[in-house]
């Protein structure tokens, strides 16, 4: 409860603080370059004079975003790997294990990696550098974490598709696909919510892992990782400036990771409380 | 016993193969070419280019590709560093062993957390010590490794003053006082990447453990009026740690993402930094070949756990 507060503070404060915090986030001013926390910088700046609040909030956005779109695109995939391989069963089954298990046993940020060195100039120059980078990261890290929720959904299909309330809509005459949208999935949903929460949060720390290499997004984008990369030179005289971002993460990784974690108890009645 | 290895080691070379092609595709779905640089080189003309690639086969159809490259990769020919003209292999063996040096202590430090702090939360759920226990490892593995390294660096080394933050190979020291430079250098990254796994692992263990001491063996181990002790690392832990070793193994990928990103925050010369700055530096083949021996690193890990199975359970047989 106290962890859903928080981080729906975080949230409101990502969307909406920067309406209410004018500083622009390039602004740049050589007078007070790397300064500590004051009234005119509550968090400080870094070493060209820009605000960090600023670029943190701003930073909160795309940290956000990713870490949602990456969740959809995961979600959607394991679930469709999952119902597929759950119904479908024999052959179809046995493949699409197989693949999950292949993807599991991919080393996931080499991989990450390879893919955004080899692909980034060429979706640049088709959609531009902003979304460029973000549809490859999206969907790199939605790409690389469907795994887990084909397992949940999977099983969860093979037990649900046997239950008598799905036998009694099959005698009814519901089709296939009916069955499967109607009566199983809403039923095999729980886990998923629960995978999907956790997801959120190791989305955005693939996305700061990224950043904080260098490899994520341009410089001129101040993501969270992007922060505390542009920060680890300056440690030892403006620990402000990584202090802050890297607080941001934890705190939002934290209050997800405890929410998915009450969500789990809250769904599973079997667990003892 | 042997048979048993054989079978797991011929399981494992499908995936192997598999991940090779997954390799393989993404690198020839990628736009871009490595002759890119002799592309825009005017020295050379299009014919000389135009052979060049004939005779390395770049024209050849894409299966046909795929199998010299591995059979390339098999017999030991990974070619050469763009960057420092070194044989790419030669590059990985000098990095290597710093990496699996790294990891692994990384790896039994979290497990000295993990397993005790496990299983004393779970034989006392809800206790104090419970949920300190759960407070500990939901910090843990919400701190990513990059920002804990930051903050250690912070704390032990510009704060304290304590430990150095760039890990150097050119110790100019013999006997015990190299031993001693080159372990106080290895305690931070060793210490980021052990407690981050140590967090996960002590809830893989806390629920696994949480799993057993319910089962009807265990109440039996009671009645018969076994002490405490003996019931726990006897009846229970060692049941318990079947499940632990598949989620460990399946935590092996994220393992290695954590010491990249260890590696480039404290520069360790390991294959992870070699990893980012052969990308930084567009070096293909160095990238390639990497990333395939992560991947090679990973399915040796599955098996390794494979075999575990069977030291903990003997109902596994080696068949």
């Amino acid at each position: 409860m106290v962890s859903a507060a928080i981080l729906a503070v975080l949230i409101l404060a990502v969307l909406i603080g920067p309406f209410l915090w004018r500083v622009p986030i390039d602004e740049i001013d050589f007078s007070a370059r790397l300064q500590g926390p004051s009234w005119a910088h509550p968090l400080g700046t870094d070493d060209l004079g820009q605000d960090l609040l600023a670029r943190i909030l701003y930073g909160g956005q795309i940290s956000l975003a990713v870490g949602f779109a990456a969740m959809l695109v995961a979600v959607v995939l394991g679930v469709l790997v999952g119902a597929v391989a759950g119904m479908a069963g024999g052959k179809v089954d046995a493949a699409l294990m197989w693949l999950t298990d292949l993807f599991l046993s991919l080393p996931e940020l080499p991989i990450l990696l390879l893919i955004i060195y080899l692909f980034r100039d060429a979706l640049t120059a088709m959609v531009g550098p902003e979304m460029g980078v973000f549809i490859l990261i999206v969907a790199v890290i939605g790409g690389f974490r469907w795994m887990p929720v084909a397992r949940l959904v999977r099983a969860q299909f093979m037990s649900l598709r046997e239950k008598e309330f799905v036998e009694a809509a099959r005698a009814l005459g519901a089709s296939r696909l009916r069955l499967v949208w109607r009566h199983i999935l809403p039923n095999a949903l729980g886990p998923v919510i629960v995978a999907a929460t956790i997801d959120i949060a190791a989305a955005i720390i693939a996305e700061s892992t990224l950043s904080f290499l260098g490899l994520g997004f341009p410089p001129d984008i101040p993501t969270w990782g992007r922060l505390l990369y542009d920060a680890k030179d300056h440690l030892d005289f403006a620990p402000h400036w990584a202090l802050f971002p890297g607080l941001a993460i934890f705190l939002t990784v934290l209050t997800i990771n405890f929410v998915g974690d009450g969500l789990r108890d809250a769904l599973d009645p079997r667990r003892v409380r | 016993m042997l048979q048993y290895l054989i079978r797991r080691l011929l399981i494992a070379i499908p995936s192997l193969l598999g991940i090779s092609v997954v390799l393989f595709t993404v690198l020839a779905l990628a736009p871009g070419d490595p002759f890119e640089e002799l592309a825009t080189n005017p020295a050379i003309p299009p014919e000389v280019r135009a052979n060049l690639r004939a005779s390395l086969g770049l024209d050849d159809p894409i299966h046909q590709r795929y199998f010299a490259w591995l059979f390339a990769m098999l017999r030991g020919e990974w070619g050469y560093s763009f960057v420092s003209r070194i044989p790419v292999d030669d590059l990985i063996l000098q990095r290597l062993p710093t990496t699996v040096v790294v990891i692994g202590a990384s790896q039994i430090l979290a497990l000295a957390i993990a397993l005790p702090v496990g299983v004393l939360a779970a034989a006392r759920p809800y206790s104090l010590f419970d949920q300190l226990a759960n407070l500990f490892a939901f910090v843990g593995f919400s701190l990513p490794t990059f920002f804990t390294g930051l903050l250690f660096i912070l704390l032990f080394s510009i704060t304290l003053d304590w430990l150095p933050f760039v890990y150097r190979t050119n110790i100019e020291a013999t006997g015990w006082r190299w031993w001693w430079e080159h372990i106080r250098q290895a305690i931070m990254p060793v210490m980021v990447l052990g407690l981050f796994q140590g967090a996960s692992w002590t809830r893989f263990v806390r629920s696994a453990v949480l799993d057993v001491i319910r089962l009807d063996h265990v109440t039996t181990a009671r009645a018969k009026g076994l002490p405490e002790r003996r019931i726990i690392t006897r009846h229970v832990v060692r049941n318990a740690l079947i499940p632990v070793v598949t989620l460990v193994a399946l935590q092996m990928p994220i393992v290695f993402g954590g010491a990249i990103v260890t590696e480039q925050i404290f520069r360790v010369p390991g294959i992870g930094s070699l990893l980012i700055s052969a990308i930084l530096a567009n070096d293909t083949p160095v990238i390639m070949a990497v990333t395939f021996v992560f991947a090679c690193l990973v399915v040796f890990f599955n098996l390794l756990a494979d075999i575990l199975y069977g030291f903990l359970d003997p109902r596994i047989s080696y068949r």
